[in-house]
């Protein structure tokens, strides 16, 4: 059979697929009838915003429901066999072995108690395609095709002792070990930092080819999307929106919802520039840092930022940004240098600092999840800093409450009682923001806020937090490893690289080439919309220079 | 490897420090309670002159802080003085019923922890199920039952209705191994009853908290089956929390069962115990008390070296 032949042979079929999910009270439909086909060696993308279904309906792929989740309705036909009505072992005997599945985050998907290699064989091993010497060969040649360094030996080494976008590699292998027919990929560089994404895709893509294996490719990455997918499939809360190939997809969206997602990125506000002859609100000199008994992670950092500014601070994890955040609250005392506050030294531990010095630095939190305490009611999160810091108490403390939650732009009557479960992730993110702002600082420290919302929710925080930055005079440092972001809302960027910052300055210099090496790097590894962008980027740098930085 | 050496050492030096602390304490409540063992000794018979001579004979007259290093000096080297009532050195007394204890534990811990271990398995495996409920309805029944009580039935129908085993389970040096678990098999199994509830229900709970992980996710959709993804995936992850309660039990099973010994007139050292404290015979209270500690401690100790040998981020360093 020829390839174009083969490819048009479907190899999943799924039929007006319902699935419905457990509150604790009632079943509610998650899917709400979708159709999806797919043929074989081919790749399609499922977008969406999150609770759009992509991953429920990745593992509705595999004829395997969540827990507290059913598949209620519609049909999944996988090559002839229909998973709705096939025996539970029937549908086993068909994951790991044809169906396989390449899960999010690589480092909580492999089990931290046993070696690399060992999970790998584990399927294999079961279905008795190899014995265990051949299993194990044939994981090498795969870490080898997939890039891996040192191949022959990174297999026996625990999980933890493997970098994330290697061991992500590594779960793609582990994948491929049956040569199964489709494989889901269920966001898998979304944790990754934009350096390692590039290599974790090409891998993919690559070995996607290589074995002609059909994919969904499930994220919320349109970017990420555009590179890998042959069409694409846009999801809103359980529903398609409509369905193309990735160039039509891209170029001439229909629905209005796509295109509102295509648009998203547009958020921009003027770039300032310092003011004259005033002292730098905060300036952090020649901070060198270590936690306790560590190495050295931050090495002379030096940058100052101004009143009512935005200075972005970026690099890949691992880079300090957040240390250096730490550094400037006092909740980690620099080994040397030191913060001013307009000028005058900060004491280095928060506990020697006055609460005057203590209001003026607040933070706000990626993970408003675990950043707020589920058991307390919204009025005592917000009031809290508000009775600490002003002393306010009684109507004087609900009138401020009421004024913080209209700032952030919730309606106070209808949040002031409810607790932060019940709020959607934007909503507590807004808490957080009111959090901040009840100590009425003149400095907020926002590290990665929009990193774990959808686009279209981070774009309403982004907005919100420019409204208040007018409206109240703030200077923001800016932690972020998205540098859309940083386009957007940025006026200065500092660079930051192992530890030490490597190049600073106004946003639109840094956005002009020439750059520092790194912030080369880092610029040219933003996937764009283009669907060629990858294979160019690739050809530019030259195969063998992808896997570099993930050497140990 | 370097790492554990010295993370085992560094908890074996505050095992020390807690023991030595505990020593103090011992000593010195013993030493609040009224009266000493110049009392306990004469009894009505004592007068201020000859309670006088006799306190100067044993030493206790000098200073407590004095006569405490003294103890200690001897209970380092296991000599923990002569018992009041018998002028037997202490050692000689509760050192065969130490032995008798111990072997009772052992005998008891060889059935129940991997009896506990595997049925938590079990119950992990088909949680929510009938098993499951009737198990732990089972196991929660002989938990709260008092073990005398557990005893006592055990005796009825296992040794006054069927005559499978002896009811009382008294020791003589010449029996043979056979004969000495058959002897015994009826407090072993009060204690293994009462053990195994704590340590079934910690395993089936360590192994339930785990099954939402995303690995064990990743194990179900490589078509593992759910008995391998438990004892494959979640059980070698599970396993800090379910030794600590092993050696929790363990340590009650060396410490807490002198009503089983009473029920069964086993000779093990809580009924020596319980002995010394009715006749004020303070030199064997303390020596026991010290004992109990140790074993505690030592438990404790090798709880925390478990855990940390089945972490592999602990096992294998980057």
């Amino acid at each position: 059979m020829s390839a174009t032949g083969k490819k048009k042979q479907v190899l999943l079929d799924i039929e007006g697929l319902k699935i419905e999910g457990f509150t604790g009270e009632e079943w509610v439909p998650i899917i709400k009838g979708v159709d999806l086909k797919l043929h074989r060696g081919e790749v399609m993308g499922l977008i969406g915003e999150s609770g759009a279904g992509k991953s429920t309906i990745g593992a509705a792929a595999m004829g395997y429901a969540r827990d507290g989740t059913r598949i209620s309705g519609g049909s999944i036909d996988f090559d002839g066999m229909e998973l709705t009505t096939a025996t539970e072992s029937e549908r086993r005997a068909l994951r790991g072995a044809r169906i396989a599945y390449v899960a999010q985050s690589a480092a909580a998907s492999f089990n931290p108690a046993h070696k690399i290699i060992d999970q790998h064989t584990e399927a294999p091993l079961h279905y008795r395609i190899q014995k265990r010497m051949e299993a194990q060969e044939d994981a090498m040649e795969l870490y080898e095709r997939l890039r891996l360094p040192n191949p022959k030996e990174i297999g026996f080494r625990y999980p933890h002792q493997v970098s994330g976008g290697q061991l992500q590699r590594a779960m793609t292998a582990m994948a491929m070990s049956c040569r199964p027919d489709l494989i889901i990929f269920d966001e898998p560089t979304t944790a990754l930092d934009v350096t390692t994404q590039i290599e974790v895709l090409a891998a993919i893509r690559d070995i996607v080819d290589q074995f002609d294996t059909a994919a969904i490719y499930i994220t919320h990455d349109l970017a990420v999307v555009a590179q890998m997918a042959d069409t694409i499939k846009v999801l809103l809360k359980g529903e398609e929106v409509e369905q193309a190939s990735t160039e039509k997809m891209l170029s001439d969206p229909q629905e209005d919802y796509t295109k509102s997602l295509w648009a998203v990125r547009s958020f921009k506000r003027p770039q300032k520039s310092r003011p004259k002859d005033a002292t730098a609100l905060v300036s952090v000199q020649n901070v060198d840092a270590a936690y306790t008994g560590g190495e050295k992670v931050l090495e002379d950092v030096s940058f100052d930022i101004y009143e009512g500014m935005t200075v972005a601070v970026v690099g890949e994890s691992g880079s300090g940004k957040s240390t250096t955040a730490r550094c400037i609250t006092g909740l980690l005392p620099p080994m040397s240098g030191q913060v001013l506050f307009k000028g005058e030294p900060l004491p280095p531990s928060y506990h020697d600092r006055t609460k005057d010095q203590l209001r003026q630095a607040q933070m706000i939190y990626q993970m408003a999840d675990t950043a707020l305490n589920p058991k307390v009611r919204i009025s005592e999160i917000i009031g809290r800093p508000a009775q600490f810091y002003s002393g306010l108490k009684g109507a004087e403390l609900k009138s401020r409450v009421d004024e913080l939650l209209d700032l952030i732009e919730l309606e106070p009557s209808q949040y002031y009682d409810r607790y932060p479960p019940e709020l959607s992730g934007g909503q507590k993110q807004r808490i957080g923001i009111a959090r901040a702002l009840a100590a009425e600082p003149s400095f907020i420290i926002c590290d990665e806020v929009t990193s774990a919302l959808d686009q279209l929710v981070a774009e309403g925080i982004l907005k919100l937090l420019d409204r208040l930055q007018k409206e109240l005079g703030l200077a923001y440092m800016f932690i972020t490893h998205d540098l859309a972001t940083v386009r957007s809302i940025a006026d200065e960027v500092v660079v930051m690289q192992n530890g030490k910052v490597v190049e600073q300055g106004p946003k639109e210099e840094m956005f002009t080439p020439p750059h520092h090496p790194y912030t080369d790097l880092l610029l040219s590894s933003v996937p764009e919309m283009d669907p060629n962008w990858l294979t160019t980027l690739l050809e530019e740098r030259g195969v063998d220079n992808v896997g570099e930085s993930a050497d140990v | 490897m370097g790492d554990i050496v010295s993370l085992i050492g560094k908890r074996l030096g505050y095992g020390l420090i807690t023991l030595l602390v505990i020593s103090v304490i011992i000593f010195f409540m013993v030493e609040m309670l009224p009266g000493d063992a110049a009392e306990a000794i004469l009894q009505m018979g004592a007068t201020e002159e000859n309670l006088a001579a006799l306190r100067e004979e044993m030493g206790l007259d000098r200073p407590a802080i004095i006569r405490y290093f003294d103890w200690l000096a001897g209970a380092v080297v296991g000599d923990f003085g002569v018992s009041i009532t018998s002028g037997e050195p202490v050692s000689a007394i509760i050192g065969e019923r130490f032995v008798n204890t111990l072997f009772l534990a052992a005998y008891a811990a060889v059935i129940a922890v991997p009896f506990a271990v595997i049925l938590g398995i079990v119950v992990a495996l088909l949680r929510n199920t009938l098993f499951d409920r009737v198990a732990n309805v089972l196991t929660l029944t002989s938990i709260s039952s008092p073990e005398f009580f557990l005893g006592y039935v055990l005796i009825l129908l296992l040794a006054v209705r069927t005559d499978m085993f002896p009811s009382l389970a008294s020791l003589s040096a010449d029996m043979s191994f056979g004969e000495l678990l058959h002897r015994t098999f009826l407090p072993a199994l009060t204690l293994v009853l009462v053990v195994t509830a704590h340590m079934m229900r910690m395993t089936r709970a360590a192994i339930i908290n785990l099954l939402s992980s995303p690995y064990i996710e990743m194990a179900r959709l490589k078509g593992t089956p759910p008995l391998k993804v438990i004892v494959r995936h979640a059980l070698p992850n599970a396993w800090a929390p379910i030794i600590n309660v092993i050696a929790l039990n363990l340590a009650y099973l060396i410490t807490g069962v002198v009503l089983v010994e009473v029920v069964f007139v086993y000779p093990g050292i809580g009924q020596t115990l319980v002995d010394a404290v009715s006749k004020q015979n303070f030199p064997v209270v303390q020596a026991c008390c010290l004992i109990f500690a140790a074993t505690f401690i030592l438990l404790n100790l090798a709880a925390d070296v478990g855990a940390i040998l089945t972490n592999p981020r602990l096992r294998h360093p980057k």
